[in-house]
């Protein structure tokens, strides 16, 4: 312990940070927050000034998500902290680990309305994991050190930590040891029950038809060793989730691709035709269930997941396991039998053929640019190596289909919240992690209109990040919804959009436009020459739509398809 | 159908307003929900009465499991259980009924505390079904006022001690009273 009273609480806040590991903050200054950053001058930490709150948490997001280490933000109270809202929600539905710190009050002011006084505890419990308003310096370091072992153990998640300004000015002791948390191991599940496993191989035994989803649990397991050794020991291919992608590698023979709402439709029908479902790591979201009457209605089904509230939620299943994935298949493995299906494979495959055809990619080239155009050959062109950091919307899901990702934590993407605004912060805060990786934001024109200040953070810190950004004149997304489901109007759905190569200038980075096929590698090298950040635009098709989709409320197997006539002829490839 | 939860939780402001969040997001129907002090400091339990099927009780208590502040919970009602609850009722007794009223309040053993000109105060403590027995008897009298504390539970027979994982507790979250609830 140290010298009593050697400490000011903002001293603390920045002594426990470096003692957590933490190298980069994402933050933003003000009045209450004050006495913290007026410390932070004495620490080596960097601090990375964002242009708005919200991006300080998708940047810690992307961060967190890019290394599975835990993101830090720091933002001031009242509006500074109610800006972090959406990004908490972001980071809490996607299960990231982030300790948010924000400035209060001084206490005796705390209740009065005071000036940016907001009960930021009482607003964000819904959003985080859980929360702390400290009020004296004694209390700083027992609650960040329990708000980082929150954040990472169980299912992980964000936490913030509100310290009134007189907590940060007032004087206390370090004791590091004498603050180590316990409360967080509460809950760690309990092993899984022998009982359970035996069952759980008996239905793999038995599966003549099975499929594993792959979730992002599996990244949060560290369990993709385990789940490829599971998979090609027992003969299972696997379908994966949105956030799931990446997690086992999109190349390996076994593996599908992504399931659900813009799954392709063999990978949804092998779902459907399964008789046995083996979910890692995954919560059956309605976006990849359907219909939840109609799914996988032949399947017996096996869930392990480490947070037991998502057991039995969704979907009723046979085998439920609340416990840390890697460790279950860790014990399950050596007794999982070998096994060969190659009659069910070849079935898929058969399946597959069929789709195949309608594949954009095997288009011709037209003269059009069609967003999988851009997907397919930015994959390409990028050897399938980058990571890849999407907005929401129609583009985030063509990245899906056609960015093959291999990499573990390749792909970084507002999922459970789809959480527009998202790419460029997060991408700069997984350049920070990652800076051996190449980034590159894939963003809609909508998306990038609603974050794009944050450019002059990635030109203040010298971020290289690679932006595409993918142009339709619309929010595509919703206007595809109105195509479909409400007959054409498109109510505020078009989109007009600056001038994106000066816009990038007025910034200080070198923007291209590219309107054609034939351009896109020449513009793809140039950006990725460039020193710093460098964007292209990408004008592409504007009333395109993705196939294949699973209407809401529909059941999995009920997909609208790529239009096949059209496909063939490749006149108007859609 | 009714399902009792018994929680024990830290003593600590906030901890009230997280359970209660939970229960109302995840929308799970609560009959009614009581917290006091145990018979260790900074230890405080409470009775939730939830209004549910059994699957989504199942989920209410791994999603309570999760709060920090959440020591453990037990679902009651596997086991011979005691639930107590207790009301006032202030029942409209003019001098012709008020023997009726007093006489019907002692076939349910209840405490009449307040006798004013025209009504009496009944106090009784009971199981539910027996509490809304004697609503229900001193309903044609008129009832006035009416308030319940909502029950409290606790298992028969001998039974572990409280959770043994002790609570750490953390003096954050202590801000004026104006922040606890
Ligand atoms: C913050 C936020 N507001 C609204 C939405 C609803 N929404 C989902 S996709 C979408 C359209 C996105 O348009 P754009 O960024 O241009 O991408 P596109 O779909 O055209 O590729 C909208 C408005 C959202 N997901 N997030
Ligand atoms: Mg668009």
């Amino acid at each position: 312990m140290s010298e009593p009273g050697s400490f000011t609480g903002a001293q603390l806040i920045w002594e426990s940070l470096l003692r957590e590991g933490v190298d980069t903050v994402f933050g933003y200054p003000g009045g209450a927050i004050l006495p913290t950053y007026d410390a932070m001058t004495g620490y080596t930490i960097r601090h990375v000034l964002v242009r708005h709150e919200q991006s300080a948490v998708h940047m810690a997001d992307g961060f967190a998500r890019a290394s599975g280490r835990v993101g830090v933000v720091v933002a001031t109270s009242g509006p500074g902290a109610t800006n972090l809202v959406t990004g908490l929600a972001t980071a809490m539905l996607d299960s990231t680990p982030l300790v948010a710190i924000t400035g209060q009050v001084g206490s005796a002011l705390l209740g009065t309305d005071a000036f940016q006084e907001v009960d930021i505890t009482g607003i964000t419990i819904p959003v985080t994991k859980h929360n702390y308003l400290v009020t004296r310096a004694e209390d700083i370091v027992p609650a960040i050190r329990e708000a980082f072992a929150v954040a990472r153990s169980g299912r992980p998640g964000p936490v913030l930590v509100d310290i009134t300004k007189d907590a940060q000015q007032a004087r206390a002791s370090l004791d590091w040891e004498a603050a180590a948390p316990q409360r967080h191991l509460r809950h760690i599940p309990p092993t899984p029950k022998p009982a359970d496993l035996a069952r759980a191989l008996d239905l793999i035994r038995q599966a003549k038809r099975p499929v594993i989803l792959a979730g992002h649990g599996i990244q949060l397991s560290g369990a993709r060793a385990e789940v490829i050794a599971l998979a090609e020991r027992a003969d299972i291919p696997f379908a994966l989730t949105l956030l799931g992608l990446g997690a086992v590698p999109a190349t390996h023979p076994l593996s599908l691709g992504m399931m659900g709402m813009h799954g392709e439709a063999w990978v949804n029908r092998a779902i459907q035709e399964a008789d046995l479902l083996l979910a890692f790591g995954m919560r059956f979201d309605d976006r990849v269930t359907g219909k939840l009457k109609d799914y996988a209605p032949h399947a017996k089904k096996i869930h392990i997941d480490i947070d037991a509230s998502e057991l039995n939620k969704n979907v009723s299943v046979d085998v439920a396991i609340a416990a840390d994935l890697g460790a279950v298949l860790r014990a399950l493995l050596p007794e999982v039998p070998v096994a060969d299906r190659s009659a069910w494979l070849s079935t898929i495959r058969e399946w597959r053929g069929d789709s195949a055809v309608r594949d954009i990619k095997n288009l011709p080239d037209d003269g059009h640019l069609y967003a999988a155009h851009v997907m397919h050959d930015l994959w390409r062109l990028t050897k399938g190596e980058a990571v890849v950091v999407t907005d929401v919307g129609q583009h985030q899901m063509w990245e899906a289909q056609y960015y093959k990702h291999d990499g573990e934590r390749s792909l970084v993407t507002s999922g459970g919240a789809g959480t527009m605004g998202f790419a460029l912060p997060a991408a700069i805060g997984a350049k920070l992690a990652r800076p051996e990786a190449e980034v590159w934001v894939v963003a809609g024109d909508g998306g990038f209109q609603m974050t794009f200040a944050e450019l002059m953070t990635a030109v203040q810190e010298g971020v290289k990040v690679n932006i595409a950004i993918i142009n339709n004149g619309y929010l595509g997304m919703v206007r595809q919804w109105q195509a479909l489901f409400y007959e054409g109007r498109y109510a505020a759905t078009p989109i007009l959009s600056p001038d994106f190569v000066k816009l990038a200038e007025a910034f200080g980075i070198p923007g291209q436009r590219v309107e054609r096929r034939g351009e896109l590698a020449a513009a793809v090298a140039k950006a990725r020459e460039a020193q710093g950040a460098a964007l292209i635009e990408f004008k592409v098709e504007q009333e395109d739509s993705v196939y294949p989709m699973v209407p809401a409320g529909a059941a999995l197997h009920e997909m609208i398809r790529r239009p096949s006539a059209l496909a063939e002829t490749g006149s108007d490839p859609v | 159908m009714a399902h009792v939860l018994v929680v024990y939780t830290d003593d600590e402001p906030g901890v009230l307003t997280r359970v209660a969040s939970l229960i109302r997001r995840r929308g799970f129907n609560i009959h009614s929900l009581t917290v006091g002090p145990t018979e260790r400091a900074g230890l405080s339990r409470m009775t939730i009465v939830v209004d549910a099927e059994a699957p989504t009780v199942r989920q209410a208590v791994e999603h309570l499991r999760k709060l920090v502040n959440v020591l453990a919970v037990e679902q009651l009602g596997d086991r011979p259980m005691v639930v107590r609850d207790l009301v006032l009722v202030r029942v409209a007794a003019n001098p012709e009924v008020r023997s009726e009223v007093l006489q019907l309040a002692q076939v349910f053993r209840a405490n009449v505390v307040d006798i004013a000109e025209d009504s009496v105060v009944i106090e009784c403590t009971g199981s539910l079904a027996k509490i809304d027995a004697l609503v229900d008897s001193m309903r044609p009298f008129g009832i006035l006022e009416l308030g319940r504390t909502g029950a409290v539970a606790m298992a028969r027979g001998t039974r572990t001690p409280a959770p043994s994982r002790a609570p750490v507790p953390l003096r954050t979250g202590t801000g004026p009273e104006a922040m606890s609830v």
